[in-house]
This record gives C-alpha cells, sequence and structure tokens, in this order.
C-alpha cells in the first residue's frame, strides 16, 4: 500500500479493471458499458425518428428499419437500462448497508463480463448476419421464420448476458441479508438499498423464465425442436407466456431501484426523513409480489377469454394501488421540506408527474376491453416510453449525477446539469405525448412508413423534433462528464449534505469502504450523528486487520469462452470447433475456479493507520 | 487467520456455516436454487401444454415403460439418501467416510445417467420418438434432457471436489463446497420425483 498517489500506465489501468472484483470498480465499468449501449440505443431511436420524420420517408430500408426498432428495444432494456441500474448498485448498496465488500466478489465480476460479452455479441450481429428483426419480444413464429441468423444472436446474446445478471442478483440478496453492518437492521436500511434488493429478488424468480424461453427459441431455430411451430403439434403463445412471465417483473426490475434513487434525493434535498418510510417498504414489496400474476394484460388480445383477461386486468390496476402510496408519499416527503433544486432534485420533481401520466394510461391499457383498441399502437409505445424513460431513465440519470461524487470523487457541473434535464426533459415530452394522440388515431407500432394526409404527419414530425431535443441534452452530459473529468477537481465526502451511510466515508471511498465497521443508530445514520452526534459514525470495532478478496481474471476468460462457444452452436458445421474451444474455456476456468484456493488476503490495520490522513471523514 | 481456514482441526459443530464465506455460500446457493426451481417449472409448464401434441409420432402412453424409470427413480433417490451419510461424515470430520459415500453417490448418479441414455436410445431407435418428432418429443427430451445435464454436472461437480480434496481433510474452507454440492444433488432429485410423477406416471396412466 504506497501513500504517494502515482499514475498509472494504461496497460496496468485496463489490467485492473479486466481483473477487478471491487465492487465499485465494477459498477464504474457497468457504467461505461451500459452508457456505451444506451448511445447504441439512442443512435438507433434517432434512426427510427428521421425515418417516421415525414410520411413515405425512404430514409432506411423496410429490413433494416425492422432491425433497427428491435436493437432499440433490445439493447435499451437489457444493455442499457439494466447495467445502468447495476453500476448504482454495486457503487452504492454496499456502502448504504456499512459493508465492506458484496457476497460473492468474484460471482459480481463474472455477472459484469457476462452481460459485457453478450452485448458484444447481439451487436456483433450487425456485421456477420444483420441484426435480428422480431422485435425486441421476438414473439413467435415471425421469430421461428426470421431468416439468417440476427434472432439467433439475439436469443445467444441474451442468453449469456441473462446469466450475468441472474449472478448479479444472487449476489445483492445476499449481500443485504448477510453483509450488513451492526445496527443495519431491515427497517433502517436505506430506501434505494430496499428497492435495489426487491428487484434482486424479482431478478431471481424473473429471469429463469427467459432462460428457458431463449433456450425454446433456440431449440427450433437451431436443433429441429417443435415447440413454436404448430404444423408439429407446437404452440406458439407458450413463448409470449414465458416472454411476459419474465417481461412484466422486468418493468418492476427497473423502475423500484429508480423509486429508490429518488427517494434517497427527495429525502436529501428535502432535508427531511423520508415520508412513511414503512409504508414505502411495504408498497415496494407488494409491487413486486403482484408484479408477477399480471403478465397475461401483455396478452389480451390472444384471446385467453374473458375471465382470464378479466383476472389479469383487476390485478394489474391494484398494482396502481402501492405505487400510488409510492407518490403521495414523495409529495408529503417534499411538503414543508426546506427544498434545495440541485440537479438530482429537479430530475426528481420532473419523474413524479411524468411517471404519474405513465401510470395513468398503464391503468387505461390494464381495462382489458378499452386494450383491444389500444394494442400494438403508438398509445402502448407512449405508455411504456413515459415509465421507461420518465421513470427509469430519469432516476438513473439522477442516480448518476446524485452518486457521482461518491463514484468519482469530482462533481459535475450543476449548470449543464440543468441544461441536460431540461433538454432532456422538454423533448421527452415533445416525442412521447404526441404518441398518445397518433395510437388513438390508428397508427400502429413498428411500422415502417405511414401514409400523408392521415392527420398523422404533423404530430410525428414534432416527435421527431423532441428526441433531437432529447440527444442534444445527452451531448451536453457526456460534454459535462469530459469537463469535469479533465479538470478533476476534487470534492469532500459528503458534498450534498447526505444522511445515509455512503456520504460518511472519503470521495472516492478506499478500496476496503469503512476502516472500521459502522455502528448504525438509526434510520438515516450519518443524519442522526449529525444531529444527535458529533456528525461523525461511531465504529462497532476496534481497528484491526481487514480481510480482501484476490483479484481474478478467470471471470472474463469464463465469459469469453461462452461467446466463443456461442459462434459454433449458432453456425454448426465447421464451426462446431468454435463450440467446442469455447465451453473448454469456459469449463477450464470453472475447474480452475473449483481446484485453486482463493483465500484472499489481508491489509494489517498498520498499514490503514497510514492512511489516517486522506479520508476526510463528516 | 488464512491459515485457519486450511486446518482440519477443533472444527465447529457445522463447518459448512462457521464463516462468513460459508453462510454467503450457503445462502446464495439457496437462491440459487429458488431460480432453478423458476427454471424446471417453465420446462414443466411447456411440457404439460404439449404433452398431447404428438403431431403424426407416438404418444407418451405407446412409448414409455416405467420399469426402468422405477428403477432409475429408485437410483436417484438412494444417491441422495448417501450423500446425506456423506455430509454426516463431513460433520463428524470423517474425510475418509465422507469420501466413500460420496464416491458411492457418484457412482449411483452414473447408474442413473446410463439408464437415461440408454432409455433415450431404446425411445429414438425402437419408437422412432425423435427430438424432431413432434411437439410433445421436444418438450419430453428438453424438460428430462436438462435434467440429465444437472445431473452430469453434479457428477463433474462432486468428483472435482473429490479430486481436489483427495489428500486433505475437511476445513473451513472445503466444508461449505461440500455442502452445497450436497444440495444440489438433493435439488436433482426433488426434480426428478416431479419427473417421474409428471411426465411418466401421468403419461402412463392420464
Ligand atoms: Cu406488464
Amino acid at each position: 500500500m504506497s501513500t504517494t498517489a502515482r499514475k498509472a500506465g494504461f496497460g496496468a489501468t485496463l489490467w485492473d479493471y479486466l481483473t477487478t472484483v471491487d465492487h465499485k470498480k465494477i459498477g464504474i465499468l457497468y457504467l461505461i458499458g451500459g452508457f456505451f449501449f444506451f448511445l447504441l440505443g439512442g443512435l438507433e431511436a434517432m434512426l427510427i425518428r428521421i425515418q417516421l420524420i415525414a410520411p413515405d420517408n425512404e430514409f432506411i430500408s423496410a429490413q433494416f428499419y425492422n432491425e433497427v426498432l428491435t436493437m432499440h428495444g433490445t439493447t435499451m432494456i437489457f444493455l442499457a437500462a439494466m447495467p445502468l441500474i447495476f453500476a448504482l448498485m454495486n457503487a452504492v448498496l454496499p456502502l448504504q448497508i456499512g459493508a465492506r465488500d458484496v457476497a460473492f466478489p468474484f460471482v459480481n465480476a463474472l455477472g459484469f463480463w457476462l452481460f459485457f460479452f453478450g452485448g458484444v455479441m447481439l451487436n456483433v450481429s450487425w456485421f456477420v448476419t444483420g441484426a435480428p428483426d422480431a422485435g425486441w419480444t421476438a414473439y413467435a413464429p415471425l421469430s421461428i421464420f426470421s431468416e439468417g441468423h440476427g434472432v439467433d444472436f439475439y436469443a445467444i446474446g441474451l442468453q449469456i448476458a441473462g446469466f450475468g445478471t441472474l449472478m448479479g442478483g444472487i449476489n445483492f440478496i445476499v449481500t443485504v441479508v448477510n453483509m450488513r453492518a451492526p445496527g443495519m437492521t431491515y427497517m433502517r436500511m436505506p430506501l434505494f438499498t430496499w428497492t435495489a434488493f426487491i428487484a434482486s429478488v424479482l431478478i431471481l424468480f424473473a429471469f429463469p423464465a427467459l432462460t428457458v424461453g431463449l433456450f425454446l427459441l433456440t431449440f427450433d431455430r437451431l436443433f429441429g425442436a417443435n415447440f413454436f411451430d404448430p404444423s408439429m403439434g407446437g404452440n406458439v403463445i407458450i413463448w409470449e407466456h414465458l416472454f411476459w412471465i419474465f417481461g412484466h417483473p422486468e418493468v418492476y426490475i427497473l423502475i423500484l431501484p429508480a423509486f429508490g434513487v429518488f427517494s434517497e434525493v427527495i429525502s436529501t434535498f428535502a432535508k427531511k426523513r423520508l415520508f412513511g418510510y414503512s409504508s414505502m417498504v411495504f408498497a415496494t414489496v407488494l409491487i413486486a409480489f403482484l408484479g408477477f400474476m399480471v403478465w397475461a394484460h401483455h396478452m389480451f388480445t390472444v384471446g385467453l377469454g374473458p375471465i382470464a383477461n378479466s383476472i389479469f386486468a383487476v390485478a394489474t390496476m391494484a398494482i396502481a394501488v402501492p405505487t400510488g402510496i409510492k407518490i403521495f408519499n414523495w409529495l408529503f416527503t417534499l411538503w414543508g421540506g426546506s427544498i434545495r433544486l440541485t440537479s438530482p432534485m429537479v430530475f426528481a420533481l420532473g419523474f413524479i408527474p411524468t411517471f404519474t401520466i405513465g401510470g395513468m394510461t398503464g391503468v387505461m391499457l390494464a381495462s382489458a376491453a378499452a386494450d383491444f383498441q389500444y394494442h400494438d399502437s403508438y398509445f402502448v409505445v407512449a405508455h411504456f416510453h413515459y415509465v421507461i424513460v420518465g421513470g427509469t431513465v430519469l432516476g438513473i440519470f439522477a442516480g448518476i449525477i446524485y452518486w457521482w461524487p461518491k463514484m468519482f470523487g469530482t462533481m459535475l457541473n450543476e449548470k449543464l446539469n440543468h441544461w441536460f434535464f431540461w433538454l432532456f426533459f422538454i423533448g421527452f415530452h415533445l416525442t412521447f405525448f404526441v404518441q398518445h394522440f397518433l395510437g388513438l388515431m390508428g397508427m400502429p407500432r413498428r411500422y415502417w412508413k405511414f401514409q400523408g394526409e392521415q392527420g398523422l404527419d404533423l404530430f410525428n414530425l414534432i416527435s421527431t423534433i423532441g428526441a433531437l431535443f432529447m440527444a442534444v441534452g445527452t451531448i451536453i452530459f457526456i460534454y459535462n462528464v469530459i469537463v469535469t473529468q479533465t479538470k478533476g477537481q476534487k470534492v469532500s465526502g459528503d458534498p450534498w449534505d447526505g444522511r445515509t451511510l455512503e456520504w460518511a466515508i472519503p470521495s472516492p471511498p478506499p478500496f476496503y469502504n469503512f476502516k472500521q465497521e459502522p455502528l448504525v443508530r438509526g434510520l438515516d445514520p450519518l443524519w442522526v450523528e449529525k444531529m444527535e452526534g458529533d456528525g461523525k459514525i461511531k465504529p462497532a470495532e476496534p481497528l484491526g486487520d481487514i480481510h480482501m478478496p484476490n483479484r481474478s481474471f478467470v471471470p472474463f476468460v469464463m465469459s469469453l469462452g461462452l461467446f466463443i462457444a456461442g459462434f459454433g452452436v449458432m453456425y454448426q458445421g465447421g464451426y462446431w470447433i468454435l463450440a467446442v474451444i469455447g465451453f473448454a474455456i469456459t469449463a477450464g476456468s470453472m475447474l480452475y475456479r473449483s481446484f485453486k484456493d482463493d483465500l484472499g488476503y489481508h491489509v494489517h490495520k498498520e498499514d490503514l493507520e497510514d492512511e489516517e490522513g486522506d479520508g476526510s471523514n463528516g | 487467520m488464512a491459515d485457519d481456514m486450511l486446518k482440519s482441526t477443533n472444527l465447529p459443530q457445522n463447518p459448512e456455516r462457521a464463516t462468513l464465506e460459508g453462510r454467503n455460500k450457503f445462502m446464495g446457493f439457496w437462491f440459487f436454487l429458488g431460480g432453478e426451481t423458476v427454471l424446471f417449472a417453465s420446462l414443466f409448464g411447456t411440457f404439460l401444454a404439449l404433452r398431447n401434441s404428438t403431431a403424426e409420432g407416438p404418444a407418451a402412453n405407446e412409448v414409455f415403460g416405467l420399469e426402468l424409470v422405477f428403477i432409475m427413480t429408485m437410483v436417484l433417490l438412494t444417491s441422495s439418501l448417501t450423500s446425506v451419510y456423506a455430509m454426516y461424515h463431513m460433520k463428524n470430520n470423517d474425510p475418509k467416510k465422507m469420501q466413500l459415500w460420496l464416491g458411492i453417490t457418484v457412482a449411483l448418479g452414473f447408474v442413473f445417467l446410463g439408464f437415461e441414455i440408454y432409455e433415450f436410445y431404446h425411445y429414438v431407435n425402437h419408437y422412432e420418438f425423435g427430438y424432431s418428432t413432434s411437439a410433445f418429443s421436444s418438450a419430453f427430451y428438453t424438460l428430462v434432457g436438462f435434467h440429465g445435464a444437472h445431473v452430469a454436472f453434479g457428477l463433474v461437480w462432486i468428483i472435482g471436489l473429490m479430486i481436489r480434496n483427495a489428500k486433505r481433510g475437511v476445513n473451513l474452507y472445503n466444508a461449505p463446497k461440500f455442502y452445497i454440492a450436497s444440495l444440489y444433488w438433493h435439488f436433482i432429485d426433488v426434480v426428478w420425483v416431479f419427473i417421474f410423477t409428471v411426465v411418466y406416471l401421468m403419461g402412463k396412466v392420464g
């Protein structure tokens, strides 16, 4: 442990990140990876909007349009939103519960690399065969009869990324259950930790359904199975069930952590305890529970019958109740607070009305009878962008800006943050508000072209202009990041006057997070100490040696093996050799991991005391 | 402290849960099995939806015979019991007997897998009941094949653990590894009980 900070070379830094098992660095990897795919998905969105800027446009071909819209959805959900949420969870969750590490640092790294290689795999399709073109939902039999290997890339790429997500989920569940600091009871956990915990439980029980669905799709396409081939007795509805048994909980996996971010942000910048903390926890659990029994609201028009449709309609509407509880709790937290309009707070204030609109159209869509009109129209597109962009994406950016100082030790320029917010926010409403009406007027989603003179021209034009605003906003954010990081001006450990444990340690935190395990004396532990103590967290243990996990290159290699094997399985014939090599690499690295004792190492307390000076606590 | 992890003396009552790493593994693996349950539930659901979709191919009661499957069930159930003995000896810090019972468990696993391969071979060759014959056949081979792949993975896993720890005793580092491997083995067994009931008994009778 050298006390003099030396600038590491590029090679050393790269190796550091390739082999890291530190949750904070994995968080940064997720942030970079997720943001890269966010830009890619955004680019695809721009192509869609430019194609639809005018009637009968010939900007891109029909086939390419199908590929772009499929990849936009797939990328944004699986490769942008999920990893960005994992970025926040990795960066913050262990700090919020006073843990030195996650439960499974190795598995955590493996989860990231699986996601990364899965994402790369999906996008390799652009260059070798054409991207998947059956929509992000890949409904059978369209996905069965799609030519080329696009849909195979979809199935195998998502399969690999999905394994990673599942592992990440298990890691965070066990971290929360087993690794909390003394005094950090469940009902003292910050709401972001709670929502991340519940989202992880959802991942655990939802993703295996997707795993099976993707396997069946792969087997049908590549190995002659007949699951979705009606002429051989197959049933295409099975795919829809499996996909939505995963797919509906997935939207709560995306939104619950965003709810958590806003709960932290609103409470911090209203300088108040979160109103109705226990009802917030209860509502989170209830939403997750109900989230598993509503999947068929995506299938109202399939013909499941009036009884099934009614049950799923009522169950879906019921979710509005706990969600409404949350909205009111945020409003009551704001009520009478001393509000600071920092940029994360402005994101939160923008989120509340936007998400409420998305919730309202959700209840409209839940009415099974009315859904026959809305189904597969732009009304649906407008609805889910209101909840996913208006909820998840705003939440992710609020979280990134809010925790940026904790992750990097620097502060993004607030003025630019506000510019980003307003451009993005106004652009968002321009893009999607009019799409409600396009849908009600009968414009179907996923169509390559629309005809002129049907009253659709103006709203489509407005929608495209809005998308440009969002793009400009995002570019300002990137500019802000570059400027801030080149300047590299350091801020204190607690720049926002925070309430939770992560603000009690330096920014960025030392690799062992907490020199001594913190003693938690209440909800919002740092605030408790600021009000009742000396503003410093009391240690729960004497200074001692700290046990840390060893770094490892194995997660990277293990994931690389599956990536290589995927091509062999897909192309078969002479390419089977790739599958053999790939699976051998993965199996070999698993055996290596199993056979080599990995006991970690200890940081001695003498070395810790050396660093006493650099952490400005509190 | 790191040395303590590899010491085989003075082990606590439950060495698999004595360390934080052990408790994490123990709990994480239970959650993993929760996810596996959803995985198999999805496969069972698919199978149930397609069990009568035989197209032109043979139906369940034409191909399935219960004798061999019953023997397989008994073999796998017994292997679960022998893995319990292995864990009992692990907790008593008796690595020799643990290895012996794990060895028996693995042997039974191989018998099961051998019978299963023979059974599939038989279906394909005597009944022309191949993977692509019908939606029913695809669903059958996928469900039962997933289980078989789990058995094969478990065998490699347990054999790996036995070889790695052949020359050393039980310690706080490897006890959780043995323990979760045995948990996995029980899980596979439970899944098979459902396969026996839903696929074979219901296929023969229902
Ligand atoms: Cu839904």
